[in-house]
């Protein structure tokens, strides 16, 4: 699989008849990862959410191209199939479906009917992902996400990612809720991924993620909009000083979407 | 409201049915008193389902079904219902004779009775009359338990001894082959002392055109320190109206475990009710169930707590689609002076088209103050959120609903200890919802 690029082109969003983007504008190649930072309420994750295409948020204007083809044009289910993986913040709770049922279900469904992967093959995978991530075996069995503790909910979007293995992720505050080992954990599997062919957008609001995650480029989301980009030398620069020395250079008081530009 | 169910069953054919089939005197004047009664009783009255226009009355009452050698002679449609290694402890019920039957040396060495309800009435004639609708269901509940008693004409009774355990489950199949014939089916299993038994049963017709009956009472009766886990799969077509009485009674210490998958067709009241008489005694009654067509169905789940230290847990969860529609009440109640008892429930309905009609009805009746309860109860459809989840993982729209719905009544299928049944179930759902 060659390299993917994913382009985000003056995207406008809005949840409830409610503006939450304003014109994102941002290109992850195969091979980059990404990080979008910014303090809460600045639309991080709607900007994710509406790259997989959330059923309640509403893209009006703007485009989402994942090798030239038209991302917002596709069902969810299509845009996986696509290539894109988003890590959820809040992974919904599947009553009665196990764990590794949905796994090989996914699976199943990327690689196409008749290509189905063996069962013994899938079970080697899954074990071996688990272990990397130390995940306790009987997660496999347990129902999806039900009864999962924060941080197990985080390792199982990151266990799904490598066993999905999709060219474009975005990881959605993956690191929120997590202790400093399920950090590191949860890093090493992000990072086992790094290669030629995987492009990954990282949003966070901690700069921490970013000391086991280093990003090619850095950028800064306030009032809906990608307001300043860099490289790594940006996140250490808002991990020292804040933010408050962006909303100066660029004149704003309220970072947040509430803020009519 | 009365509803005209005139049989055209009488003393003289009951008389004659009974001494036909050998039963002992109290059976045969038993059945003559519920018939008397039956006359002035009235019907069933389930909340909110009307039932004046279901055929109660259209059906032929004895119809036989031949023998066979072995299992493999049937059609694979029963055959289904059997794990590869045949288990050793089975009855199949073909209309209302038994076609087949085993039980291992081993459960009869022990005293295990497990055969049909005939045979017992020959064999064991004391043993069935000291529970037989005394403990668990009174004749006279309604016109159709009445009706019931009088013209019983299939089912099966267990009994286990004192402190024995049986490891492997008991498995019933009710066969009606016959599209005609009504069942009148009483399965009885008594849990003495200390003992433990799994049971598994299936119900299955295939009347889609011609009209029939069944008229169902299980009675389980744990006894002191009993444990029973009762699997039940209910798959009559469209043709049979159904009314279905489980009953169990537990006594000190003792634990009712009901898992049932109500896949009927036809026009259904299923009734599930659990006396928690002994202090510290537990009942679980989950059940799962689809609704299709223009099918009526009426489902109520009950666990009364008289003893002290009881534990009672109530599931129900249905999936309408068409324009079916179903009622669930699920009912937790507390009696004075069963402190420390703590009554749980809940009951969701999923919709899968506008025309579908699903009430839940959760109801806590307390009267003790040192007690717990808690319900919970949704009606609603696929959860839009958890549809994205799936589907952005490149499971498609209809695989991502149809893992929720597997999901969502998952807490029965899990419970059937045979794999076959388990199997098979997962299969009527799948064909039921898509």
């Amino acid at each position: 699989m060659a390299a993917s690029t994913l382009e985000i082109k003056d995207l406008h969003v809005e949840i409830e008849g409610k503006e939450i983007l304003k014109g994102v504008n941002l290109t992850i190649n195969g091979g980059e990862f990404h990080a979008v930072m910014g303090p809460n309420g600045t639309g991080k994750s709607t900007l994710a959410s509406a790259i997989m295409g959330h059923p309640k948020y509403e893209v009006t204007q703007g485009k989402v191209l994942l090798d030239g083809e038209d991302v917002l044009e596709m069902e969810v289910d299509e845009r996986a199939k696509a290539g894109l993986f988003l890590a959820m913040q809040y992974p919904s709770e599947i009553s009665g479906v196990t764990n590794s049922d949905f796994l090989r279900s996914s699976i199943n469904a990327l690689r196409g009917e008749g290509n189905e992967i063996p069962l013994m093959k899938f079970i080697k995978e899954m074990d071996e992902a688990m272990d990397y991530l130390e995940i306790d075996k009987n997660m496999a069995q347990r129902y999806l996400n039900e009864g999962f503790s924060g941080g197990e909910k985080k390792r199982n979007e990151i266990l799904q990612l490598m066993l999905l293995k999709p060219a474009i992720a975005v990881l959605d505050e993956i690191d929120s809720g997590l202790d400093i080992d399920a950090l590191k954990v949860v890093s090493k599997g992000i990072n086992k991924l790094r290669g030629e062919d995987f492009g990954c957008l990282i949003i966070t609001h901690y700069q921490r993620l970013l000391d086991y995650i280093t990003p090619d480029k850095v950028h800064v989301m306030m009032q809906g909009r990608v307001v300043k980009s860099g490289g790594p030398e940006l996140a250490k620069r808002l991990e020292e000083e804040g933010y408050d020395w962006i909303k100066e250079e660029l004149g704003i008081e309220d970072e947040t979407v509430e803020q009519e530009a | 409201m009365a509803v005209e169910t005139k049989l055209p069953y009488d003393k003289q054919y009951v008389t004659q049915f009974s001494e036909g089939r050998g039963e002992p005197d109290w059976m045969k004047n038993f059945r003559l008193e519920a018939l008397e009664q039956a006359e002035n009783l009235p019907m069933p009255k389930p909340e909110k389902t009307k039932i004046d226009k279901w055929n109660f009355t259209n059906f032929t009452h004895h119809v036989s079904g031949d023998k066979v050698d072995s299992i493999d002679e049937l059609p694979d449609e029963i055959k289904a219902f059997f794990n590869e290694d045949k288990s050793k402890n089975v009855i199949i019920q073909r209309n209302h004779s038994v076609a087949f039957s085993s039980v291992s040396e081993t459960l009869t060495d022990k005293g295990v009775i497990f055969t049909d309800i005939q045979t017992a009435l020959h064999e064991h004639p004391d043993l069935v009359k000291k529970y037989y609708m005394r403990d668990a269901i009174k004749v006279d509940d309604n016109r159709l338990t009445a009706l019931h008693a009088a013209l019983l004409n299939g089912g099966v009774f267990v009994y286990v001894p004192k402190n024995v355990v049986i490891e492997d489950p008991l498995q019933v199949v009710f066969w009606q082959e016959d599209d005609e014939a009504a069942l009148y089916n009483h399965v009885l299993l008594v849990a003495d002392q200390g003992s433990e038994v799994t049971y598994v049963e299936n119900y299955i017709s295939q009347n889609t055109e011609k009209q029939s009956v069944a008229n169902i009472v299980t009675e389980v009766v744990a006894l002191d320190q009993a444990r029973v886990s009762y699997g039940a799969v209910d798959n009559f077509a469209t043709g049979t109206t159904t009314y279905v009485n489980r009953r169990g009674v537990a006594y000190r210490d003792a634990k009712i475990e009901w898992a049932i998958g109500q896949m009927n067709d036809g026009n259904t009241i299923s009734e599930n009710v659990t006396n928690l008489m002994g202090d510290n005694s537990y009942a679980e009654a989950k059940a799962v169930s689809v609704g299709r067509g223009d099918q009526k169905q009426n489902f109520v789940a009950n666990i009364t707590h008289f003893g002290k230290f009881s534990e009672g847990y109530i599931l129900q969860h249905g999936v309408m689609k068409d324009d079916a529609n179903s009622i669930f009440s699920g009912i937790g109640k507390i009696e004075h002076g069963a402190m420390k008892s703590d009554a749980q429930q809940e009951s969701r309905v999923l919709m899968l088209s506008q025309g579908a009609r699903g009430d839940a009805n959760p109801i806590l009746l307390i009267d003790e103050d040192d007690v717990t309860a808690g319900h919970a109860a949704s009606v609603g459809r696929v959860d839009p959120v958890q549809l994205y989840y799936l589907m952005s993982r490149g499971i498609s729209k209809a695989e991502a609903e149809r893992l929720i719905i597997h999901g969502f009544l998952n807490p029965v299928v899990e419970q059937i200890p045979i794999e076959a049944v388990r199997k098979q179930l997962t299969q009527v759902i799948e064909r039921k919802v898509n």
